[in-house]
């Protein structure tokens, strides 16, 4: 297996760039500046797929009208994933509704070319059209317009690309996706939510206390967390867009570990009020918690599986902490790790096959994923700190938290381990990552 | 803030020697409140959910509206103030643990006595037992760690007289380490609960 380093480096000016002409070694994407220091990720992506496929983007017509540029986007998506490989154009003043000669294409290589444009509407909006070409048969493959604003040039790129990434692959792109995370900066602590390249990152909450456990409810607009500004852990659910939030659960003692039920209409999360931590479950409008675990152990960490009808959590019952699945009512815990004394953080994939976690081997935290039908578990990461795990809406990529180099930073990885890609931030610890949900 | 244990262990003194005279009045105003209102002293649910609680500022978004990005939607920021107040002079306020321990060890009895005694002096007087970790682990079960430290306190506390409706045990798990560090000096600094009066 061969590894290729990519690095996406920001330095913030705004320029519009064409894909044209000569291959270029080095990859530097240039965005507009992002209003946050903090927000400036690195990105490192190593690894190939077993499978690459060798694609092709022109530089759209007419984009130098618009702020973002469409090409390069669509291809450090698609690059990111590791899935593909980009072969350098050939010739441009391609748009989507010239069908281009495929020939020297297929010389070069490239076994599908993304053509495209970008115009004005009167409103002063933009139209993003573009068109997917298999080169290898000389087909269409399909193409779409987004009108858009200017605010949201980029989330048509991604689009594109989630096109792109589907029809080849089978399987449904993320590129469209948000990531919620936290970091730590000096004594701030801030909740960030940013596109799942790492770009856009905005501010949700800033506080001199930590923050921990944020948990995306299902449609993607609220995020339920833990925070320690009253100087004890409480639960809030936080409307992204308006910045408007509810106390969730402030109950005697700590309240924590909030995790969203497929329906948006309940949480469980884990409540100290009997003394010791137990799973309940409170209504998203903070109704009356419901005891769902009657042990004297600590339980904790619960998530509900996709189809709502188990509850997956943590119990050190039977002397040290492993992972367990009981009925969304609370009956019938059944254990499901063995391996070792530690196994906490179960994420359960949203297709219901995978179950990634954390477990502790030789003293290394590391994150693992088992097969739920077989029981299989594999390892899927190599360093020692790693935190949190959190599956993508597709089921196919898993993020982390990690401890590399010395510094805090979030990995994703695909389930097989090859391709990882890992973002740093530029100052202060980042860690507690969420993977938004595939927003309409 | 620590204090010496000399100077611990003569408070200690000069508090005991006021102690039986102070857990009679105590046991006498027990008696008596329990006489006129006939209200069991146990747990108190502390409840808000009316959820407004902190102050808000919109941050950075300025120049028509945030980049709106995948979601298609901004995201408003929000500041919040943190919540610390004074503590009492010339009070010993931190009992340490071994490693996945949750025993409180002899020595720091006396810890105990005196923070329980300033708790009888003013009912109104409200302690919270904050439990940490060291950061060795997941989050969120050592955050049932710490809880499970500073429920221990609690309960060696309510031996000692206190009112529950004075006391509440929250955790802070592994996010706030005494010092920096990743070895066992640094480790043993943290598995700690501290008596803060809020």
């Amino acid at each position: 297996m061969t590894t290729d380093l990519i690095r996406f480096g920001l330095d913030g000016r705004p320029q519009r760039r064409r894909l044209l002409g000569a291959a270029t070694a080095s990859i530097a994407l240039v965005l507009w500046p992002v209003r946050d220091a903090l927000a400036q990720f690195r990105v490192e992506v190593s690894g190939v797929g077993l499978t690459q496929f060798p694609f092709s983007v022109v530089g759209f017509r007419g984009n130098d009208a618009a702020s973002e540029d469409i090409a390069a986007i669509v291809r450090a998506d698609l690059e990111r994933s590791g899935q593909f490989r980009f072969v350098p154009a050939t010739t441009g003043g391609l748009d989507e509704t010239s069908r281009p000669d495929l020939a020297p294409w297929r010389d070069k290589g490239a076994d599908s070319l993304v053509t495209g444009s970008v115009s004005r509407l009167a409103d002063g909006r933009f139209d993003v059209r573009f068109r997917l070409w298999d080169v290898v048969r000389g087909q269409d493959l399909g193409g779409l317009s987004y009108p858009v604003s200017a605010q949201t040039l980029r989330l048509a790129a991604h689009r594109i690309a989630d096109y792109v990434f589907e029809k080849l692959s089978g399987d449904k792109g993320v590129f469209s996706t948000r990531i919620a995370y936290v970091t730590k900066a000096g004594t701030r602590y801030t909740l960030w939510v940013a596109d799942a390249d790492g770009e856009g990152a905005r501010s949700a909450l800033s506080s001199p206390e930590p923050i921990i456990s944020p948990s995306w409810a299902p449609g993607g607009s609220q995020l339920a967390y833990v925070s320690f500004e009253a100087r004890k852990p409480v639960i809030y659910a936080h409307d992204v867009a308006s910045g408007k939030r509810r106390l969730l659960a402030n109950f005697k003692g700590s309240n924590s570990a909030p995790a969203w039920a497929p329906d948006g209409r309940q949480l469980v999360a884990t409540l100290s009020l009997s003394g010791n931590a137990q799973i309940y479950l409170v209504g998203a409008d903070g109704a009356d918690p419901k005891r769902l675990t009657q042990t004297s152990s600590i339980d904790t960490e619960p998530v509900f599986s996709a189809d709502g009808k188990s509850i997956y959590f943590v119990s050190d019952r039977g002397g040290s902490p492993q992972i367990y699945r009981m009925d969304a009512g609370g009956g019938n815990p059944k254990r499901l790790s063995f391996s070792g004394n530690y196994n906490i953080s179960p994420s359960p994939s949203p297709d219901g096959r995978w179950l990634a976690f954390i477990s502790r081997v030789n003293g290394a935290f590391r994150l693992h994923l088992m097969e739920l039908a077989t029981g299989t578990v594999s390892a899927i990461s190599d360093t020692s700190a790693d935190e949190r795990p959190s599956f993508a809406p597709n089921s196919r990529m898993v993020i982390y938290a990690t401890r590399d180099k010395g510094q805090e930073a979030l990995m994703t990885t695909s389930l097989d381990g090859r391709i990882k890609s890992r973002l740093a931030g530029a100052q202060g610890d980042i860690r507690e990552p969420a993977w938004g949900p595939f927003q309409p | 803030m620590l204090f010496t244990s000399q100077a611990a262990a003569h408070l200690s003194v000069v508090l005991r020697s006021r102690e039986l005279k102070l857990r009679a009045l105590l046991g006498v105003a027990v008696l008596a409140l329990a006489a006129c209102t006939n209200i069991p002293l146990e747990d108190v649910q502390v409840q808000d959910r009316t959820g407004t609680s902190v102050s808000e500022l919109r941050a950075g978004n300025a120049a028509g509206g945030a980049t709106s990005g995948a979601a298609g939607e901004g995201v408003t920021g929000v500041e919040v103030a943190g919540a610390n107040r004074a503590q009492p002079d010339a009070l010993n306020r931190v009992v340490y643990f071994d490693f996945d321990s949750f025993e409180i060890r002899p020595e720091f009895a006396s810890v105990l006595e005196a923070n329980a005694k300033y708790l009888g002096v003013d009912s109104r007087r409200r302690l919270a037992l904050e439990g940490h970790t060291d950061e060795r682990g997941g989050r969120e079960y050592n955050l049932a760690l710490g809880q499970k430290r500073a429920e221990a306190v609690r309960r060696a506390m309510g031996l000692l007289g206190v009112k529950d409706i004075q006391m509440e045990a929250v955790s802070f798990g592994e996010e706030k380490p005494a010092v920096a560090g990743f070895d066992e000096t640094a480790f043993a600094k943290s598995r700690r609960v501290e008596l803060t009066y809020r």
